[in-house]
């Protein structure tokens, strides 16, 4: 099905499935432990022995020699693997490091080896038997010492409109401020997980991947093998965050392992492994310049983004939302990208905007307080309904922004805000109130699916599209249950199975509205061949109540799907919806933050927002995103930080226990109400993402409710006490 | 993890005996430290002595009216034993403060008076560390040391003891008892029983290779105000940044013992002599020879706050 008109009325505005909050299905699976994780499928690959990885103890260099004799003496162990009998190995696509180095060292625990063991004390024990050699070389591992050396980015040209350097400049009102935030971890549940068997020359693996034909592709890419000849399963995740984007070491080493010793092997990374053998969020300088008049209308805007990357990856594009956010003639936008030798970064909850609006909507806090206007009427006046770097005539498909603004400032009580500075106290607190605006891009991708009626009339739908922990097993089988007019009870999921047509998958927050996109399509295809086996005309049938109803006859399901069962097969693909139209998802954040006047300890007192996203498809789902985004905005603000050591080119704080992610007793009372919309230009299901939307401005609110609490404005993130003690000293002296 | 013998000890003197006889043996309780350092392999026991069957997690009265308090006793029972609520409510909340509920469950007195740095360096072994292999150097001093020690530091190493529980035990004057080898029992005030590291700071304790604690006593009651307070970079489940334990008395004298400054729980007499004279001076004294880096140096001007806080919540509570 090709979507490339606005959509019409469709079976899915019944809304008797579709848009009601209900629990997840799977939810029953993963609170009985019966959910089975890709460490675990015991079930499908018993005696699997086990992997360990062995990560580089340098950041750059190479091997100069490698000695696996003891680690292969060692009790138990099967085999060890190194780039030296590892065979030729490709790279996939949207890998920048390889993942399994040597001789050349790329980054800091870059996989150097794999030993494998009947247990998994033995693996890891004999690990530390592999002795290597390094011949180490200087890297660069510090952003700032190397941002003069950024260069622009092929994959990110320089945006603007009008004349920004003349226009800034005579703005009566001008910002110009510099923003930093540091590295950040995806601190997932599950670990980066795979078993992984050979049979034949056939690979089988069960992994914990969010993209599967994407894992497939690279699988197939990296062993030189054929597609066909993979088979990946991912049916259920422990979270992801962008992590498990991508095919990552543990698949590439189980893979490897399980060639070796003719069985399966499984490879979990072991928590203080992750943050320098895998991806993160890479560190962000940001310089935004706003020009404005008097009453805070912009005339001048301009965001500049400096981030590194290994050589070959890509830049933290944290101005994609001040190209489309506010309004202003005179604009430019540009990400410059400079070379470290810092394990490989990429896409984390968000990619943009997580980073770009702890900056931005940092700047538009200091633009109202300059202007003496309330943050959200200064955001109301620079609201914009078209592309304003293109002009009117690419308007936003649909833009609920100042309705988010307006609502979600009564709600929170937003009018009790004192616009001064230290005027709230409670004992020993300063208390605060800040906002912030919501903007995530709305993405969309090809996405099919298949859809069977069986002769009892139980529907299956079969993707291989991923649920991370996001709701994604619901919403398809409340889609399936809404076209073809059965509860939701009829309808058995299977996901994250190569086997399955292929997915939008998770990711970039398109994976909700894109995969039931698809799964509508395969639904309208099957409408048609059983309303045709009924002798009804497509058109006219009505599917409900397990039936099908046109013209005053009504037929069950399952006597028009036959003894047999109908199935049929489709994919929604998008035409240039997305080119004509701005599309984007909506929202405003609200935060109330005690900052203690002694120790500067900063703790959310509550937090709220409304967000428009086109049809909540399921408004429980959406909402457990929505706040789950909102504690990750509140760790972003507060304390999360890969802290670099440059004299050794690695995380230091690689562990949970120093990596520090907000705990329950971080987070308060979350409010967050949905604005109600349907965007018919997104989709067939009028649905927008939602995932990231919740994480887009929320650190934002808590670092510009800091300010309200205190009047110390920092703008070097995360915001932790001893900036903030240092800055009420600074406001004494 | 390293394969190692095990064996569980029939009584305290047979399992400090055990431990003298046996080359790199430890002593194993809740675990919840060892356990995590041996599957790193920054601890590498031959020979573990699971003391768990030897009892001693009983809180009983002290002639002198104060507590015994055995060695196992978890820090979940202490915290809410009933005398320790009531006569030294500075120790349960310091236990409350620690950790996680499920750590606490199995956490023990004696263990957690044992706990090692979390130092980043000394849980990375592929960094050098004094401390974890002494002669290696220190990685902390010009690293990211944010979170180490400003206080009782050597050139040698700057790593936190990072209990918050054994910071009240150090306000309250408890006594570490134990047995050794010999089957000699000894009483070590807590005040004397972490060591500073000078240039050995692998060796953290005063106890001899063997000895093993059985309990650890505390005074009489010192009634007044007790307040512990823990500040930290998130609500819960984190290290101490500095926390402060006081005993503000009715005559206006206080005591005070910090956390998350120095090597062992940090005391000094003279501060808490001039407590009378409010919260600058006592952190002058009590800071007096700091060593701080560019990243730890607002642990100074944090101790100053947090000792203010603390004496205006003494005001708020009169």
């Amino acid at each position: 099905m090709k979507f490339d008109r606005p959509a019409t009325a469709n079976p899915i505005d019944r809304g008797r499935v579709v848009g009601i909050p209900h629990d997840r299905i799977d939810g029953p699976a993963k609170v009985t432990g019966s959910a089975p994780y890709a460490y675990e499928r015991h079930d499908v690959a018993p005696n699997a022995a086990y992997g360990w990885m062995v990560g580089s103890a340098i950041a750059k260099g190479s091997i100069r020699s490698i000695d696996t004799r003891d680690a292969e003496a060692a009790a138990g162990v099967l085999a060890v693997i190194t780039h030296k009998n590892a065979g030729p190995l490709g790279k996939g696509r949207m890998n920048t490091a390889h993942l399994l180095g040597g001789p050349r060292i790329e980054h800091y625990d870059q996989a150097l080896a794999v030993v494998v063991a009947e247990t998994l004390e033995q693996a890891r024990d004999a690990a530390r038997l592999v002795r290597i050699d390094y011949a180490r070389e200087d890297g660069r591992f510090d952003l700032k010492a190397e941002k003069n050396k950024a260069v622009p980015p092929k994959s990110d040209p320089d945006t603007g409109a009008g004349d920004f350097a003349t226009a800034f400049p005579k703005a009566a009102v001008r910002i110009d401020q510099t923003y930093t935030t540091p590295d950040h971890s995806h601190a997932m549940m599950e670990p980066h997980a795979t078993t992984a068997a050979w049979t034949g020359g056939k690979l089988t693996v069960w992994t914990a991947n969010q993209m599967i034909a994407w894992a497939v592709r690279e699988l197939a890419l990296t062993f030189r093998m054929k597609a066909e000849d993979i088979h990946v399963m991912s049916p259920y995740i422990g979270g992801g965050f962008g992590a498990k984007l991508f095919l990552r070491a543990d698949a590439v080493l189980a893979a490897l392992g399980a060639h070796a010793v003719g069985r399966p092997v499984k490879v979990a990374l072991a928590r203080p492994q992750i943050p320098n053998n895998t991806t993160h969020r890479p560190a962000t300088i940001q310089r935004i310049r706003i020009g404005a008049s008097k009453d805070g209308v912009i005339d001048a805007i301009g965001h500049e983004v400096w981030s590194g990357d290994l050589p070959g990856g890509g830049p933290e594009v944290a101005a994609q939302q001040t190209r489309l956010l506010y309004r202003g003639v005179n604009r430019m936008t540009a990400h410059r990208l400079a070379t470290l030798d810092l394990p490989e970064g990429n896409a984390m909850r968000a990619p943009g905007e997580a980073v770009g609006l702890l900056a931005l909507e940092v700047a538009m806090d200091e633009l109202a307080e300059a202007c003496g206007v309330d943050p959200v009427e200064l955001r109301i006046r620079n609201d914009v309904q078209y592309d304003p770097e293109k002009g009117p005539e690419r308007p936003f498909s649909s833009r609920k922004f100042v309705e988010c603004l307006r609502q979600g400032a009564d709600r929170f009580g937003w009018s009790r805000r004192k616009a001064v500075p230290g005027q709230v106290r409670d004992g020993r607190w300063l208390v605060g109130m800040g906002m912030a605006s919501a903007f995530r891009n709305n993405l969309v991708q090809t996405s099919g699916a298949r859809v069977s009626v069986d002769g009892q009339g139980r529907v299956v739908v079969e993707t291989d599209m991923t649920d991370i922990g996001t709701g994604s097993y619901t919403v398809i089988a409340q889609t399936a249950a809404e076209m073809l007019g059965v509860p939701l009870s009829d309808v058995t999921v299977r996901l994250g199975d190569s086997h399955y047509p292929e997915s939008a998958g998770s990711g970039g927050q398109w994976g909700a509205n894109s995969a039931t996109a698809g799964v509508y399509a395969a639904c309208a295809a099957l409408r048609g061949k059983l309303a045709q086996q009924a002798g009804f005309n497509a058109e006219d049938a009505v599917f409900e109540g397990r039936a099908i109803r046109s013209a005053g006859r009504t037929i069950p399901l399952k006597d028009a799907a036959g003894r047999r069962g109908t199935s049929a097969e489709d994919k929604i693909e998008f035409g240039d919806l997305t080119e004509r139209y701005a599309q984007g998802t909506f929202g405003a954040h609200f935060c109330e933050v005690g900052v203690d006047m002694f120790t500067g300890e900063t703790r959310v007192r509550r937090m709220g927002g409304a967000f428009a996203a086109g049809r909540i498809l399921n408004p429980k789902s959406a909402r457990n995103q929505v706040i789950g985004a909102m504690a990750m905005g509140v760790g972003a603000a507060l304390m999360e930080e890969l802290t670099v050591d440059t004299r050794f080119g690695y995380f230091v704080n690689h562990d949970m226990a120093e990596y520090h992610v907000p705990v329950h007793a971080d987070i308060p009372e979350q409010d967050v109400l949905f604005i109600e919309e349907l965007d018919d230009k997104s989709s067939p299901m009028k649905a927008k993402g939602v995932g990231e939307l919740g994480i887009c401005g929320a650190g934002a609110a808590v670092a510009n409710a800091i300010y309200n609490a205190c009047g110390v404005r920092i703008r070097d993130y995360p915001l932790t006490l001893d900036k903030i003690i240092g800055g009420m000293a600074e406001k004494r002296a | 993890m390293r394969p190692f013998t095990y064996e569980r000890a029939a009584s305290p003197a047979a399992a400090a005996r055990a431990a003298a006889a046996h080359q790199g043996a430890r002593f194993i309780a809740g675990g919840t430290n060892l356990l995590d350092l041996m599957k790193l392999q920054i601890e590498t026991p031959a020979h573990l002595i699971d003391v768990n069957p030897l009892g001693l997690d009983q809180v009983e009265e002290t002639a002198q009216g104060g507590l015994r308090i055995g060695a196992l006793v978890r820090n979940t029972d202490l915290a809410a034993h009933k005398r320790v609520r009531r006569d030294y409510p500075v120790l349960s909340r310091a236990l409350l403060a620690g950790a996680s509920a499920q750590l606490r469950n199995k956490a023990t007195t004696a263990g957690n008076l044992l706990q090692r740095t979390r130092c980043p360096y000394f849980y990375d072994t592929s960094k050098p560390c004094n401390k974890r292999r002494p002669g290696s150097g220190c990685a902390a001093i010009k690293g990211f040391n944010r979170n180490l020690a400003i206080l009782g530091t050597s050139e040698a190493c700057i790593a936190t003891h990072p209990s918050d529980m054994a910071v009240a035990m150090r306000l309250l004057d408890a006594v570490v008892e134990t047995v050794a080898p010999d089957g000699s029992a000894r009483a070590i005030p807590i005040a004397n029983f972490h060591r500073l590291p000078g240039d050995t700071p692998h060796i953290e304790t005063a106890l001899v290779p063997g000895e093993l604690i059985t309990a650890v006593t505390l005074p009489r009651p010192l009634g007044g105000t007790q307040i512990y307070r823990k500040v930290r970079d998130r609500a819960s489940y984190a290290f101490a940044l500095v926390s402060v334990a006081a005993i503000f008395g009715k005559d206006g004298g206080a005591r005070f013992a910090f956390g998350g400054l120095a090597p062992r729980p940090w005391r000094i007499d003279a501060a808490d002599a001039v407590a009378r004279n409010g919260p600058d001076a006592v952190a002058d004294i009590a800071l007096a020879g700091a060593t701080t880096t560019p990243l730890n140096g607002f642990k100074t001007d944090l101790t100053r706050r947090t000792l203010a806080a603390l004496y205006a919540e003494r005001e708020a509570r009169k």
